[in-house]
């Protein structure tokens, strides 16, 4: 870990303004950033301490939705009365998630903005473009079991490991910015996150300065709410594949649907032509295996993630039949 | 008073069956765990001395070649640095082994793996050094290295020692009436304990003091006095309390010569904590395996063949070679046999003993077989076993010291409810669940290994127990505790036990599941002694004599302790292995059950309750022994379903050197796990009757699991683990399949 100074601001727009110079870097529970600065993945020569900031909140939006404070923990997010009740995919994906410990200090902006899991970013003896631009990309041809099949570049195929993020992309969330200039602004969270392409270093559309303050949910859609998360052990890994699903059926047609992926991309997944495939249909196993295809149409794997293909193929087709039974 | 027994012949009855105090096995609590709980058990890493400083292993960033060169200059100009420390020629290249009483490879110029470590940067903080040896230039001239396992086995030399045959297994795998001829892989795995590789180095005088993490302390010291160039008085090391080893920290690691060799040059005490990173890079490992199994039987079962022959790697120079084998020679019967190890050289970290080195992988193989055996020839699986057990070693042609394996077999089958399971796999659905169920019968070897002890009895009526060996989280503080109890006649409270100092009598230390049984021997004997003198000084023999509750009896006379000791009375007490052991196949033995799910969509597989049923002679305490073969029943788990340590074949990293990534079970994971113990006495094995059951638990206990897998979903995968990726392809169509 390099020296750095540290910084505590008395207000958000006090911290967007010190984090606009070079090298600086908000932290919160920091239980990503901590672990990357020991590794010198991250050598920020300023932290900007933003934890006691007044962005812990949960409150009810005047459209019917709910603001969800930037600083509001993983642990108190999942708990949330409201929550598990109106949006019960967003607090079973965080309980999906890390360990009590940790879910008891990240935080709903470090989540979204946590960096992806890929062994060879975390090694630095190992060439990485996200680390290093130019450098080229170990994982491919290397040991690829939890990297990407859709969206990568020949330049990275990490993914994205957050759950939280997945299932806040089926529920069409917006994240809320405080820029340096004082400004705040609302994106969908899918303009949040940048594909690799050339440039995988660029993770975000976030320019310096710029501050997630909050995640504002729109008023709950409506049908029934999943998150599947399959991985290599019950607890306290990451996703291999995980499915947030949002699924109306009426008069025994799918009426609405809204399916978001983890563990397949380098940002939490959304395929609106898989949904459209889906929506007006009656559900059967045709019908899945359709919406699986169109959902890996584009897939591109490795030999070591191979399997995510069919492993997405039938984890959908599970989680489809389940959300399609008994709701009507 | 010293005395030294040697164990040459069965002992007739041990005085822990007429004690009668009712201390010896009973499932008392960890006498040190309020320590523990409470934070002030104090682990090598968290001894703090005045002046004292850091250091932080450098690893090489290339998994073959040399150093050309080493540029300090950026580190050194870092705030707080104050050396780097480099001796190629003193530097441990790799871990010693268990039990070596000489210095493990030395020399670092050469590399022979990635991770090696060839500096020390000393700072004031951790966090200092840390950075700074972030950035030591390194230069190298790389060579080309040895990294693909699977691509080298072609290359693997025979290991002479290991080759063992007798009569003509392939004409018996021709005449079967049923034969399996299979190969089973396992992964390379690493030990992962909790507490990282760590020493605390200082100088008194020409005498160096090192708190190091290590669980065999006297070899250790041996070690690292070899390595030093000193002699062994003038080394001591201290553990008293070690988080962990499951064979890691069997020999000495890097750090220890490191601080020593910083601790000299700097005249300050240096402390040395390996990263969790170099604890996966640098330590020790289990060697990847292919095992190829051959059983051949008669349309009854009997099997009238068996081969185990396995192909690990190990680096240049180092010959161990995971015995996979080591309990399929004398598990089961069959006249034709043959085994043997040969080993591919590889530029990838040490291989050497972890957790049950052997069985922990072996039985996975040989249980597998059995499972595929039993299917083949429509026998029970449990039957199967039944009738394969040997009377004498079917080569040494030696008896068995004890064995309780049918008993083990039947009584797990029994409390498990195997009578009910559906042989026909794929059949029983829960929901999106097959369920399965599997057995494997459980061996381990048995060992003594020279330990002693001094006891002393106080004239407090209190005694107390000082030995080098070491406590790693296994229980050893309290069943020393509870055989010293049993034996004076006083409460477990009024027993002090000092362990993990070689300033103390050497012990054997713990490893190879024979800490309890040595260590604890050596407690008995000083403990015979010491019933001796207070026999003589109330006048009694020593079978007349009675201790409870502070005083000796002799029929209705009785005197307490304060009238007997007036002056602290001092036994010492070695035991040394003696004939029993070539006289004797000695082994622990049980059986394990498994039930599992394996979900029809994903091919996950969760483990939904394990059984256990174990006979390892006496029980020194039910509780820590439970608790010990619960832990390696978790274990078991990993080894069947999440434990790989990935290595990158081109660039020679370990993947996956973290706890994120290196997936052990987590608690999500673990299931109910029953363990019933069967009474049992060994009077070939030591004068406690007891044997070692440290690795029992996870000898078979995977196999249990993977053979539960087969009958859950009907898959056979034979490359472990058995993550969902090698069922996915293969698994039934799932709307196919109805409950």
């Amino acid at each position: 870990m390099r020296a750095f100074d540290y910084q505590r601001p008395e207000s958000a727009e006090a911290a967007t303004r010190a984090q606009s110079g070079a090298e600086a870097r908000f932290i919160a529970g920091g239980t990503n950033l901590l672990d990357l600065m020991k590794l010198e993945i991250e050598t920020p020569r300023t932290l900007i301490d933003i934890s006691r900031l007044p962005l812990d909140g949960i409150a009810p939006t005047e459209a019917g939705g709910f603001s969800i404070g930037a600083l509001v923990t993983n642990a108190a997010l999942a708990a949330d009365p409201s929550v598990r009740r109106l949006y019960p995919v967003l607090s079973r994906a965080l309980l999906a998630g890390a360990s009590g410990q940790l879910r008891n200090k990240a935080t709903t902006g470090g989540n979204l903005l946590q960096r992806t899991r890929c062994y060879y970013f975390y090694n630095p003896a190992t060439p990485c473009n996200k680390r290093e631009p130019g450098s080229g990309c170990s994982a491919i041809g290397g040991h690829t079991r939890i990297h990407a099949i859709l969206g990568t570049s020949p330049h990275c195929i990490a993914t994205h490991p957050s759950d939280m993020a997945v299932a806040m992309m089926a529920l069409e969330a917006e994240v809320e910015i405080l820029g340096p200039d004082g400004q705040t602004r609302t994106i969908p969270l899918a303009d949040l996150y940048r594909l690799p392409g050339d440039t995988p270093h660029i993770e975000t559309s976030l320019a310096p300065g710029d501050l997630i303050t909050a995640v504002i949910l729109p008023p709950p859609p409506p049908g029934r709410q999943l998150y599947r998360k399959v991985r290599d052990r019950a607890s306290y890994a990451f996703a291999l594949v995980s499915v947030a699903a949002i699924i109306a059926m009426e008069n025994g047609r799918i009426s609405a649907a809204r399916l978001a992926f983890g563990g397949l991309a380098p940002m939490p997944w959304r395929d609106r032509e898989v949904e459209a495939l889906l929506i007006g249909e009656a559900p059967s196993p045709a019908l899945f295996a359709a919406a699986a295809d169109r959902l890996l149409a584009t897939a591109r794997t490795e030999d070591g993630n191979a399997f995510k293909s069919p492993l997405a193929r039938r984890t959908l087709a599970s989680v489809l039949a389940t959300a399609c039974a008994g709701n009507s | 008073m010293n005395i030294t027994f040697k164990m040459d012949e069965p002992v007739g009855s041990s005085l822990l069956d007429h004690t009668r105090q009712n201390v010896i096995s009973r499932p008392i609590d960890r006498i040190e765990g309020p320590l523990k709980v409470a934070g002030r058990a104090r682990y090598s890493a968290e001894f703090k001395f005045p002046g004292m400083v850091h250091g932080v292993l450098v690893g090489s960033t290339i998994p073959a070649g040399t150093i050309t060169g080493i540029n300090e200059t950026r580190a050194r100009a870092l705030p707080g640095v104050l050396a780097v420390v480099t001796d190629y020629e003193t530097f441990l290249r790799n871990p010693g082994q268990g039990l070596e009483t000489e210095a493990p490879a030395q020399g670092v110029r050469e590399i022979a793996y990635f991770g090696q470590p060839v500096a020390l940067v000393v700072a004031e903080t951790f966090e200092a050094a840390r950075n700074a040896a972030g950035a030591l230039d390194i230069a190298y001239a790389p060579a080309e290295a040895r990294l693909d396992f699977r691509a080298l086995q072609s290359e693997a030399r025979p290991k002479e020692s290991s080759q063992k045959s007798q009569g003509d297994l392939d004409r018996a795998m021709m005449d079967a009436a049923a034969s399996i001829d299979a190969v089973w892989t396992t992964p390379s795995q690493n030990s992962a304990a909790m507490e990282p590789h760590a020493s605390t180095a200082l100088w008194e005088g020409d005498t160096l003091i090192v708190y190091g993490a290590y669980q065999m302390l006297s070899s250790d010291r041996q070690q690292l006095a070899d390595a030093l160039g000193l002699a062994p008085d003038k080394v001591r090391i201290i553990a008293h309390y070690v988080g962990g080893g499951f064979g890691a920290k069997l020999g000495i690691s890097q750090e220890s010569v490191a601080a020593a060799l910083a601790a000299r040059a700097l005249n300050r005490p240096v402390q040395v904590v390996m990263t969790r990173q170099q604890v996966f890079e640098a330590t020790v490992r289990r060697s990847e395996t292919i095992q190829r199994v051959r059983l051949a039987a008669g349309a009854d079962g009997r099997l009238t063949g068996i081969g185990h022959e396995t192909i690990t790697a190990n680096l240049p120079d180092e010959d161990f070679s995971e015995p996979a084998s080591a309990s399929t020679q004398f598990l089961y019967g069959g006249e034709a046999r043959r085994f043997g190890n040969s080993i591919v050289t590889l530029n990838q970290v040490l291989s050497a003993s972890m957790r049950a080195p052997g069985e922990a992988v072996g039985m996975l193989a040989l249980e597998g077989a059995m499972d595929e055996l039993a299917e083949a020839l429509d026998i029970d699986p449990v039957e199967l076993r039944k009738r394969n057990l040997p009377p004498r070693h079917p080569m040494d042609d030696l008896p068995f010291s004890s064995r309780s394996l049918a008993e083990c077999l039947d009584h797990g089958a029994s409390a498990f409810g195997w009578a009910d399971r559906n042989p026909r796999p794929a059949n029983r659905r829960e929901g999106e669940w097959w369920i399965g169920q599997g057995m494997a019968a459980a061996a381990r070897s048995n060992m003594l290994i020279t330990s002693s002890a001094r006891v002393t009895l106080g004239t407090d009526s209190r005694a107390l127990i000082e030995t080098d060996m070491t406590d790693i989280g296994t229980g050893t503080y309290t069943i020393l505790a509870q055989i010293a109890a049993e034996m004076l006649g006083l409460p477990v409270e009024a027993i002090d036990v000092h362990l993990g100092d070689t300033a103390f009598p050497a012990a054997a230390g713990s490893g190879g599941s024979f800490g309890a049984a040595s260590a604890g021997t050596s407690v008995y004997l000083a403990c015979k002694r010491l019933r001796e003198t207070l026999a003589e000084r109330i006048g009694a023999t020593p079978e007349e004599l009675v201790l409870s509750e502070g005083m000796a009896r002799r029929g209705n006379a009785a005197k307490p302790f304060s009238e007997l000791v007036t002056e602290p009375l001092v036994a010492t007490a070695t035991v040394e292995p003696g004939k029993t052991e070539e006289n004797f196949v000695q082994a622990a033995f049980g059986a394990h059950f498994a039930e599992v799910g394996v979900h029809v969509h994903t091919g996950e597989i969760r483990v939904r309750r394990m059984h256990g049923t174990f006979a390892a002679g006496r029980i020194l305490n039910e509780k820590t022994a439970r608790s010990q073969c619960i832990g390696g029943m978790v274990f078991g788990i990993g080894t069947a379903l999440t434990e790989e340590l990935v290595h990158d074949t081109r660039l020679g990293t370990i993947v996956n050197h973290d706890l994120a990534e290196y997936h052990l079970p987590v608690h999500a994971d673990v299931p109910r796990i029953d363990v019933v113990f069967l009474e049992e006495r060994d009077h070939a094995a030591n004068p406690l009757l007891a044997k070692g059951i440290g690795e029992l638990g996870i000898s078979g206990a995977g196999a249990a699991i993977a053979n539960a897998v087969y009958n859950a979903c009907g898959m056979r995968v034979r490359d472990f683990p058995l993550t969902l990726d090698k069922l996915i392809a293969h698994l039934p169509d799932p709307d196919a399949v109805q409950p």
